[in-house]
């Protein structure tokens, strides 16, 4: 799994979430594909927790539908562990890993 | 279908849809509360392994998150059970509120019914269905995947009449 977070952690300009340099974002919140969860659904759930544009959350949605997973969000493990039982809590298989 | 009336969202359930999502809405506190167990496959789909390579951290991230995360789904299902009407067809209005528990409830018993279905990425589910009734017209399989492909249409419905 090495190094599969940081390449595809910026799907669009988001400069206050990808540009901070890793060691003050350490961790990140993953969201996986899955066969069930309805696309609109998934970019629904993206704008509805994180506040994320229609276009930045669909791109994120598209993201895990193509590339199998995507990073959605990143900082610390506290809020990471947050941001994943949320997720959880629509439905959505999020993991949490060091970035 | 869930269509928006106002700043409510109302759809028009016969008797037959009422009583399938009295089910599944059931199955799933079900599941919840007596049956809980992380070696099924459903509940480790509900609430995966936030870590799948450090059990203690899913552990000690489960004793800290699930009891909020099991309640929350609880309740969201009640919430299908408590707008049905109680006995026949008939309207299910919906506030903002009740229909996002619905969206979630929705979901959660789909991801449920996809683990014991095996939908895979690229399931088409008309071709299965249609494999399905050549087996055996009567089998559960086809009244699961019928009412899977049904709850698929109202989450769709909802969710599209709440952000149109």
């Amino acid at each position: 799994m090495g190094g599969m977070a940081a390449p595809q952690v910026a799907p669009v300009e988001t400069p206050d979430t990808d540009e901070v340099p890793a060691p003050d974002r350490p961790w990140v919140t993953i969201v996986w594909d899955d066969p069930v969860n309805l696309m609109t659904y998934v970019t629904w759930v993206f704008q509805k927790l994180f506040g994320y544009s229609r276009e930045r959350a669909e791109q994120l949605m598209l993201d895990v539908h193509h590339k199998g997973k995507a990073v959605v969000s990143s900082g610390a493990r506290e809020r990471m562990e947050h941001d994943a039982s949320q997720l959880h809590a629509y439905g959505l298989w999020a993991t949490v890993d060091r970035s | 279908m869930f269509r928006r009336r106002g700043d409510r969202y109302v759809a028009s359930l016969a008797i037959d849809e009422v009583r399938v999502l009295r089910k599944v809405a059931s199955e799933v506190v079900g599941l919840l509360t007596d049956g809980f167990d992380h070696s099924d496959p459903v509940v480790c789909r509900l609430f995966p392994e936030v870590y799948p390579e450090d059990a203690a951290g899913t552990a000690e991230f489960r004793r800290y998150t699930e009891g909020d995360l099991k309640t929350a789904k609880i309740d969201q299902a009640g919430a299908i059970l408590a707008a049905l009407p109680d006995d026949g067809g008939g309207e299910v209005r919906l506030d903002a509120e009740a229909a996002e528990a619905w969206l979630r409830a929705l979901n959660d018993a789909r991801l449920a019914m996809g683990v014991r279905l095996e939908i895979k990425d690229g399931t088409d589910l008309g071709a299965e269905l249609d494999d399905a009734v050549a087996a055996d017209p009567s089998s559960s399989r086809v009244f699961q995947l019928s009412v899977y492909a049904y709850l698929g249409y109202l989450q769709e419905s909802l969710l599209n009449a709440l952000i149109e």
